[in-house]
């Protein structure tokens, strides 16, 4: 019986992708026959039409609740019989740990961080984080409203600053007026709290890795990012290898006993010192390169799930490069009409739904 | 600087070269073409460049450098220094820790 794995986060709109395409790429090489279900929450999202997918599903945006997904997930079971699931965005994994045990009894197995594992790396509450992992960290204020903004300077705050959204999206802000902007337009996208961040001059470096629930940490990819796009994508990177970041990753994942797969975002200052900027829940959009180095994490993340042995990764080797491109799927009408209609395509033997 | 000679700007340590630790990380290729594994960077050099960062590795006596440089190019003592010093400096601009 085929092995059906789906993945969500097929997004991947060129200046801002999601995780799930390249999640569907590191997989599909370590299992070539399995069948794979892309999931994701619109029909223009790239993802749902590359021939990767065996099928594909709309589901219901987070917002609408965790029952609309349940039953959604319940409806497209009937006809996959899923056996893997791998959520890919920050913004679904609450409801996805919410409906883990509904979704084992479907028969379908996921490997996620527990629900206080994803409160203690909430961008609120990293600091208490950095400070029990002992990580530096940028002094940062949760807001509700802009008044910060205008009286910054009384608490001994300067600009530039970093205004950060509580899910996605920051930007470098250089007056009240900016910050105030910045804080409107990303609240709009993502909604309260606001975070106001120092900024740290440096260059962006990230690791990916998996937390094996017990505290430890299991194959570290890290890379530089060398390009990126206008919304601070990578768009080329470069894979290092320092142990003072492994560390520092090993050090998080060991306090949180972190489940799952995560991302690790840091500065790296000129003294060569890392400040934690950030922790995502979820394999990052890059990780297609964690296969490149033959560290192949999502694939390493569905053994774990399966219970099959780990891999024997190669040490990390620094010094390869990835860089993106973008490329134009090209969809028949009549298959757009069925996302849209049915919230449903597959390229071959599709069932009537 | 260019009134000091080597010697005198290795002993009153005014000049010096990157970490050593951070020179002996770096993978260096025949074409000149430098990364640091560590913070990846990369960056080119021309072969009197990569002669110099070469002899960096192993000796870090501004004036033994000098003498080699000026034995095995068609270059004098004076011109030697300067181009050492303006190296190591930019040297310790790009390769930081």
């Amino acid at each position: 019986m085929k092995l059906t794995i789906a993945i969500t986060g097929m997004n991947a709109r060129a200046d801002n992708p999601g995780p799930g395409v390249a999640v569907m790429r590191c997989v599909r090489e370590v299992y070539p026959d399995a069948h794979i279900v892309g999931l994701s929450y619109d029909a223009l999202d790239p993802g749902l039409y590359l021939p990767l997918c065996n099928a594909s599903y709309l589901i219901p945006y987070p917002s609408t609740g965790e029952n609309a997904l349940l039953r959604r997930i319940a409806q497209i079971q009937e006809y996959e019989h899923i056996d893997v699931l791998i959520p890919c965005l920050d913004a679904e994994l609450l409801s996805f740990e919410h409906l883990q045990s509904e979704l084992q009894k479907m028969g379908i197995a996921m490997f996620l961080p527990t629900a206080a594992q994803l409160q203690m790396r909430d961008k609120g509450r990293l600091q208490e984080l950095a400070q029990l992992a002992d990580a530096l960290y940028p002094e940062t204020r949760v807001l509700s409203n802009t008044g910060f903004f205008y009286n910054c300077h009384l608490e001994g705050w300067h600009y530039p600053m970093v205004v950060k959204g509580p899910f996605y999206e920051a930007q470098v802000v250089y007056t009240p007026e900016e910050a105030t902007a910045a804080f409107s337009r990303i609240a709009a996208a993502w909604g309260l709290p606001i975070l106001a961040q120092r900024l740290v001059v440096g260059e962006e470096f990230n690791l990916a890795a998996i937390g094996d629930g017990k505290g430890k940490m299991f194959g570290a990819v890290m890379m530089k990012k060398r390009a990126t796009t206008d919304k601070g994508k990578a768009w080329a990177g470069i894979s290092i290898d320092d142990e003072k970041l492994e560390a520092m990753a090993a050090s998080l994942i060991k306090e949180l006993n972190w489940r799952g797969p995560l991302e690790v975002e840091v500065i790296r200052d000129q003294k060569g010192d890392y400040h934690l900027i950030e922790i995502n829940p979820r394999f990052p959009a890059w990780i297609y390169l964690s296969a490149g180095l033959g560290r192949n994490l999502p694939a390493a993340l569905v053994n774990m799930i399966l219970g099959k042995p780990l891999p024997n990764f190669p040490k990390a080797k620094p010094g390869t490069w990835f860089v993106r491109h973008a490329q134009e799927a090209i969809v028949p009408i009549g298959v757009f009409e069925s996302m849209m209609i049915d919230g449903y395509y597959a390229p071959e033997e599709a069932p009537t739904h | 600087m260019s009134g000091h000679t080597i010697s005198e700007i290795s002993s009153t340590r005014a000049l010096r070269l990157p970490d050593a630790a951070i020179l002996q990380r770096l993978a260096i290729s025949e074409t000149g073409f430098v990364f640091d594994p560590v913070n990846g960077n990369s960056f080119t050099l021309n072969g009197s460049g990569l002669a110099l960062l070469r002899l960096f590795q192993t000796d870090n006596d501004l004036a033994h450098v000098c003498s080699t440089i000026v034995a095995e190019f068609d270059i004098s003592e004076r011109d030697a220094e300067r181009d050492i010093i303006e190296f190591a400096t930019q040297l310790c601009e790009s390769l930081r820790p």
